[in-house]
């Protein structure tokens, strides 16, 4: 069934309708191996509802999700259970337990899925409480925090049990285009140790497109178009081009005809 | 004609769906209560939370019902010259009947409503999808420390309604209106069996589950409602819960009382 060699997931002709409204209408999404894939479409295209198949949260109409080869809507309790242990997952509102600190939403994971001591969870969470700037908050509640903070919060809390597949839903929105670059850069530095796989939805583009080793857009239920960051530029589809025109604006477009121009292509 | 059947069907298959689901969730529920890690805390949290907040309350409510049963049994006995035996009236009426449904009640109206909310509240905002993309089963984690802790706390509460309304009682009757105290506790003593003491236990067992599950399970599919989204999804669950958990009360108690008798 799985046709991709090196893909870790792959979505086959995913559809789901939310009752009168079809929102994916066949998508067919390869994930590759340890690369960072990049979601993009604009807002309320199924983005959201994409990563939640994936996670098995949201079961397909038809089409099935595959995960290292298993199909994830036919997977039941401990098989399930496992298969989720080698994600890590930031929701898009964050989705931090509001009734618990900072320190122990980051630790839960942890306490709950590990049988590490109390000593080496508190060095662990503070290290990442360090590499995310947010000493100082752990003993506040998530209602207490800024947009950014819990953004940020609910990344480290993705981090801490060194998953092999990780998704993001929209990580930097809300944050400063500083403190945006630099969870780009942590994300990045954080991939190229734990070599894990990331699927990232995002509208931050064009910033999105150093990070990203494939662009997927998302647009009227299907996967318009797959591919590395530059040939998403050049792509000659209509709807492709008038996406990237619209996110990135005429002058940029044109930049890089003429470039090719120049070039000679 | 057609539509209406059509109503009533789709009505009845919602029900039939909502049981099936609710006795999935009580399954998983008490499943999760023998589920490593075993963690005390929680529990704990959760007895404090459900038992130990409410203890006010079911004082100062125990203390009124016996009071008021120490006056009413007493005028009403008195007619028949038998205020001698207002102890076991009011040990009787509060040990069988309203010392185990009360407390029912008045938990399912403080802590019912609130785990209700809470829970659902999880759910509206992802909370419980981030614990089981965390692969932390949400049963365990969240509702059977919950069972465990309702299940220790109803007992305990309902003894103190007991203890607290027959001693309400005894200060109405023989205080302020002059009972005989010996035959107050006299009458008590020779009236109250084992067997009374049994069934105040099983009901109160039994209504500290009916509370949980269904509070818990209504916040737990809040998002499943079509009648309301979102906060008012929530309070819509919350009164729903009340209510059906107030009445299963009632319900039960009649179905445990005509068993045991
Ligand atoms: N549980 C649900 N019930 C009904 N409709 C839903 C549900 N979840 C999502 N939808 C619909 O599916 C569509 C896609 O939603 P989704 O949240 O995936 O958008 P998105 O691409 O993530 O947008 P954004 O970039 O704004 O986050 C929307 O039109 C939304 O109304
Ligand atoms: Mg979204």
């Amino acid at each position: 069934m799985a046709t991709c060699e090196n893909c870790c997931i792959e979505l086959v002709e995913i559809r789901k309708s939310f009752g009168a409204q079809e929102v994916l209408k066949g998508v067919n999404l390869p994930i590759r191996r340890g690369l960072t894939t990049v979601i993009v479409g604009e807002s309320g295209q199924g983005k959201s509802v994409l990563l939640k198949h994936i996670l098995g949260l949201v079961t397909p109409d038809s089409g099935q999700v595959l995960v290292e080869g298993q199909d994830v809507a036919r997977l039941r309790g401990r098989a399930l259970k496992e298969l989720r242990t080698r994600f890590g997952v930031l929701f898009q509102g964050a989705a931090l337990f509001d009734s618990m600190t900072v320190f122990d939403n980051i630790a839960l994971p942890l306490r709950e899925r590990t049988r590490m001591p109390a000593a080496k969870i508190k060095d662990k969470v503070y290290a990442t409480l360090d590499l995310l700037d947010l000493r100082g908050s752990e003993d506040k509640f998530p209602a207490q925090l800024s947009g950014g903070m819990k953004k940020r919060v609910g990344l480290a809390r993705a981090l801490q049990l060194d998953p092999e597949i990780m998704l993001f839903d929209e990580p930097t929105t809300g944050l400063d285009p500083v403190r945006s670059r630099e969870v780009y850069e942590m994300f990045h530095q954080t991939q190229q140790k734990l070599g894990y796989t990331s699927i990232i939805v995002s509208h931050d583009i064009p910033k999105i497109f150093n990070l990203a080793d494939y662009i997927a857009l998302l647009h009227n239920g299907v996967i318009q178009a797959c591919a590395t960051p530059e040939d998403m530029q050049r792509c000659q589809k209509p709807v492709v081009k008038a996406f990237i025109r619209r996110v990135m604006g005429e002058m940029y477009t044109s930049e890089i005809e003429a470039q090719e121009f120049a070039r000679g292509i | 004609m057609i539509s209406w059947l059509e109503m009533i069907g789709a009505r009845a298959l919602k029900i039939v769906n909502d049981l099936g689901r609710a006795g999935m969730f009580f399954f998983w529920s008490v499943v999760g209560i023998f589920r490593p890690p075993y963690k005390l805390s929680p529990i704990i949290k959760q007895i404090y939370v459900i038992g130990a907040t409410s203890f006010t309350v079911i004082f100062f409510t125990g203390a009124f019902v016996g009071m008021v049963l120490g006056l009413q049994g007493y005028h009403t006995l008195k007619m028949y010259g038998a205020e001698g035996a207002l102890g076991s009236a009011v040990s009787l009426s509060l040990i069988r009947e309203l010392g185990p449904v009360l407390t029912a009640l008045m938990v399912t109206g403080r802590v019912g409503s609130a785990i209700c909310a809470e829970v659902g509240i999880m759910r509206i905002s992802e909370q419980i999808d981030a614990l089981e993309c965390m692969a932390i089963d949400p049963y365990r984690f969240l509702i059977s420390p919950k069972f465990v802790a309702s299940v220790f706390s109803l007992p305990l509460l309902t003894a103190i309604f007991n203890l607290v309304g027959i001693a309400g009682g005894y200060l109405v009757g023989v205080h302020l209106l002059g009972a005989n105290e010996g035959a107050y506790l006299a009458t008590m003593k020779s009236a109250v069996m084992m067997e009374d003491i049994w069934m105040c236990f099983a009901k109160s067992i039994c209504f500290a589950v009916l509370i949980v599950w269904i509070c818990a399970d209504r916040g737990y599919w809040v998002h499943l409602n079509a009648d309301g989204y979102g906060a008012e999804g929530v309070s819509r669950a919350t009164t729903h819960a009340v209510v059906i958990s107030s009445v299963a009360i009632l319900v039960f108690d009649y179905v445990i009382t005509s068993l045991m008798l």
